[in-house]
């Protein structure tokens, strides 16, 4: 359970979330939806804690914790997972490596027991064979010289191994093929049930077609305009922003 | 950047209380007075019970010394040393000379275990296949302060005629050999800590690979100084003959103190004909404290002679410790068609100073060589990597590529990349790349959503950095370096 209450957050002094209220209940897959910086990667990184923002007001609890307290890493470690907009690349570091690396650091915060190599691979291997993707990726360095829709299926490979309790897509679906689109809403797809909640960021419909969300908001200039069901995104796609945000500047 | 701030808090937090090597030993030791005059060196030669014609060495060598100049051309400030307020001999009572392990003192043997460094040969039990777990074996000398207390695996070696022993023991057993190399790659006088050594050289290791002979183990030598106010020379030869390969590797901590002291090493390798050498070394001398209190001084020659056509020379080095490093590697390429390889990480951290780098001087035809340097510094550290790449005349259709690549931890350290080209000869190519980079914000909060912790996630980065380099050490010293990496920057490294 995801709880953003009255959330406001800075960058260098300029407001960029203002006052946003957004709940996911477990088991729930909510999109957010919403123009070009409007704040959607913005409130992206502020809850899985990167520096450089500062939250002005409001709170975040997840399962209870106050997630604002807490490090990037203890948030991972509580289940947060973020599919970066644009995937990182680490030259030198085996992409294998690298998961194995992050999925034992989680399962030592947790107290769980660590994966040998045998143990890891077996599972990557089968992750990496749902996601359609090559075992040279496994090898590969981490997002080194991925195309675009390679590195998106690399988030999504990374969400399948580490299992989060939350997983927020950013725009995880931009640059994929439509047969690599039908392949991660198929992995987003597989994770759901009660333990699953996602926050998906897209700005397409058409990711919204395979992975049915319970529910769909509309974040412009910093707060959730809108809210409603799946039919939502519909609206958006055949009537765009505009008239929506105009609304809330004259409602200003 | 904040992310990367933070790192550098955590780097400054470690101070030179992370340095698990700087443990004393208590023994007994036979001290030579401080100071330096003909009287220490026929002190040393007696002690070693040298012939003639090594004290004569020595002597001229001190003649040399005595006319020329503490170089002060590599980047570091340091306070003048007083070369007369250093021991240029110290033993242990018991335990000196080539013995069998059960007469080394008991202390010795648990300061090296409490190292890691295996001086019992143990796993060779008749019948018992290792399993792939087991550590391979490995031949030991192990060099406390200026003597060598222990060497392992002679007899298994000696059965293919491989000579593996303190240098002291070779001037005794194989004089014909120690004097026909000794000095021929480094002479006496080639500069001024060569020419210190070569007066007061104390002990070091000796290698010999008969013609054709792939040595069956690695081979390895361990110093460690732990007496006060002594200065440690040693002195190691690597022999490879036509054909012969060998794989050879050096480690070294001391004891953490307040001051300064003195590691001024000559190494010579000779590879004949079609003869391989790979020479390793894992530098982890003590760095001195948080605030450049204490560490050592490592002022070293090294340098490889590829005699023979075909030969090849590879210098691995991790560089993790001292508070000041002088050292670069070289590779004379005389034989046509020879290969001279340099590996380099330079990790310096807190006040730690580095000036590194490697020699390529190309004179046969068809000669190669390539250099990778990665250079990591943080806190208020400063590392040069200094090279130069000379193609002679005859050196036709010579190649050299060298990459030099610097990280930059926080925004108090310093790197710097100094590339000396001279090429005599038209057909030469030389190739050459640099970069410097910082530890990305973004890199450190990517893999921090993915779990891991601040020092993880350094540790990671780093070891991507390094990763061309690393993957030429042997396998279980790679494995080593990458946790030495982790604890030289700790958090900002793993
Ligand atoms: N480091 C920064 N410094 C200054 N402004 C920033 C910084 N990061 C983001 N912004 C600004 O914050 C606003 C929100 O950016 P954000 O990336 O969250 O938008 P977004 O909704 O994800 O947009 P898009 O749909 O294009 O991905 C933008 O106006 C952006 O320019
Ligand atoms: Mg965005």
């Amino acid at each position: 359970m995801l709880e953003i209450r009255g959330l406001t957050a800075t960058i260098d002094d300029k407001t960029i979330l203002n006052g946003i209220d957004l709940t996911i209940p477990p088991g729930e897959i909510h999109a957010v939806m919403g123009p070009n910086g409007a704040g959607k990667s913005t409130l992206s990184y502020v809850l899985s804690g990167r520096e450089g923002y500062e939250v002005t007001a409001g709170s975040v609890t997840f399962y209870g914790q106050d997630l604002l307290a807490m490090e990037p890493e203890e948030r991972a470690a509580a289940g947060l997972f973020l599919a970066f907009q644009y995937p990182v690349e680490l030259p030198g570091v085996g992409n294998a490596n690298f998961l194995r690396t992050a999925l034992n650091a989680i399962h030592r915060r947790r107290g769980e027991p660590e994966l040998d190599a045998v143990q890891f691979l077996k599972l990557a291997r089968g992750e990496v064979k749902k996601l359609a993707m090559s075992e040279d990726m496994l090898k590969r360095n981490v997002n080194v010289g991925f195309s675009g829709g390679e590195k998106k299926r690399n988030e999504v490979l990374q969400m399948a191994v580490l299992k989060p309790k939350l997983a927020i897509l950013d725009e995880t679906d931009s640059g994929l093929d439509i047969d690599a689109l039908r392949i991660v809403a198929d992995g987003v797809n597989a994770q759901r049930g009660p333990g699953f909640s996602s926050l998906i960021i897209t700005h397409y419909q058409r990711l919204l077609d395979y992975i049915v969300p319970d529910r769909v908001h509309v974040l412009a200039e910093g707060r959730i305009l809108r809210s409603g069901g799946p039919e939502l995104a519909h609206e958006l796609e055949a009537r765009g922003y505009a008239g929506l945000v105009g609304e809330s500047a004259e409602a200003a | 950047m904040p992310a990367v701030a933070e790192t550098l808090d955590t780097v400054r937090a470690v101070t030179g209380s992370t340095y698990k090597w700087g443990f004393e030993t208590d023994l007994e030791m036979d001290i030579a007075p401080k100071g330096l005059s003909e009287d220490t060196i026929r002190l040393i030669s007696a002690r070693k019970e040298e012939p003639e014609w090594l004290l004569a060495w020595r002597l001229k060598a001190f003649a040399a010394w005595k006319t020329m100049a503490e170089p002060h051309w590599a980047k570091a400030t340091y306070p003048r040393i007083d070369y007369q307020d250093i021991h240029y001999y110290a033993a242990p009572k018991k335990g000196g000379g080539p013995k069998s392990l059960d007469e080394v003192d008991p202390e010795l043997l648990r300061t090296y275990e409490k190292l890691g460094i295996p001086l019992r040969e143990q796993a060779l039990l008749a019948g018992v296949e290792p399993s792939p777990d087991d550590r391979l074996p490995m031949a030991v000398d192990a060099v406390f302060d200026s003597v060598s207390v222990a060497t392992t695996f002679q007899e298994t070696l000696a059965k293919q005629g491989v000579i593996f022993c303190p240098i002291s023991e070779a001037v005794r057993e194989h004089p014909d050999l120690v004097r026909e190399y000794l000095g021929s790659v480094v002479p006496a006088g080639d500069n001024f800590y060569a020419a210190l050594n070569s007066a007061v050289f104390t002990d070091g290791s000796f290698v010999y690979i008969p013609k054709g002979v792939k040595c069956p183990m690695e081979l390895s030598t361990y110093f460690r100084i732990n007496a006060r106010n002594t200065g440690q020379f040693e002195r190691t030869l690597v022999i490879a003959a036509e054909g012969a390969s060998v794989s050879y590797l050096e480690g070294c901590t001391a004891p953490m103190r307040d001051e300064n002291q003195l590691h001024a090493a000559v190494v010579e390798l000779i590879a004949l004909d079609d003869a391989k050498i790979k020479y390793s070394t894992v530098q982890n001398w003590y760095p001195g404290d948080a605030n450049g209190k204490g560490g050592i001084y490592n002022f070293v020659t090294k340098r490889g002679a590829c005699r023979g056509a075909r030969s090849r020379i590879s210098w691995t080095q991790v560089e993790t410790g001292s508070a000041i490093t002088w050292k670069y590697p070289s590779c004379i390429l005389q034989g046509d068609g020879s290969v001279g390889e340099f590996y380099s990480v330079a990790v310096t951290n807190n006040c730690q100073q580095a000036d590194t780098g490697t020699k390529m001087i190309h004179i046969g035809r068809n000669t190669n060589s390539t250099i990778i340097a990665k250079t990591i510094s943080a806190g208020r550290s400063d590392s040069t990597y200094r090279g130069l790449v000379r193609m002679m005349p005859k050196a036709q259709n010579a190649r050299n590529f060298t990459q030099c690549d610097s990280l930059l931890i926080g925004d108090q350290c310093g790197a710097h990349t100094v590339p000396y080209i001279e090429s005599r000869n038209a057909t030469a190519k030389i190739e050459h790349e640099a970069t410097t980079s910082k530890i990305a914000e973004d890199q450190m909060f990517y893999c921090r959503s993915r779990g891991l912790s601040q020092e993880d996630a350094v540790g990671l980065i780093v070891n991507g950095f390094c990763k061309d380099v690393l993957k030429e050490l042997p396998m279980e010293f790679a494995v080593e370096a990458q946790k030495l990496l982790a604890i030289s920057l700790e958090g900002s490294v793993g």
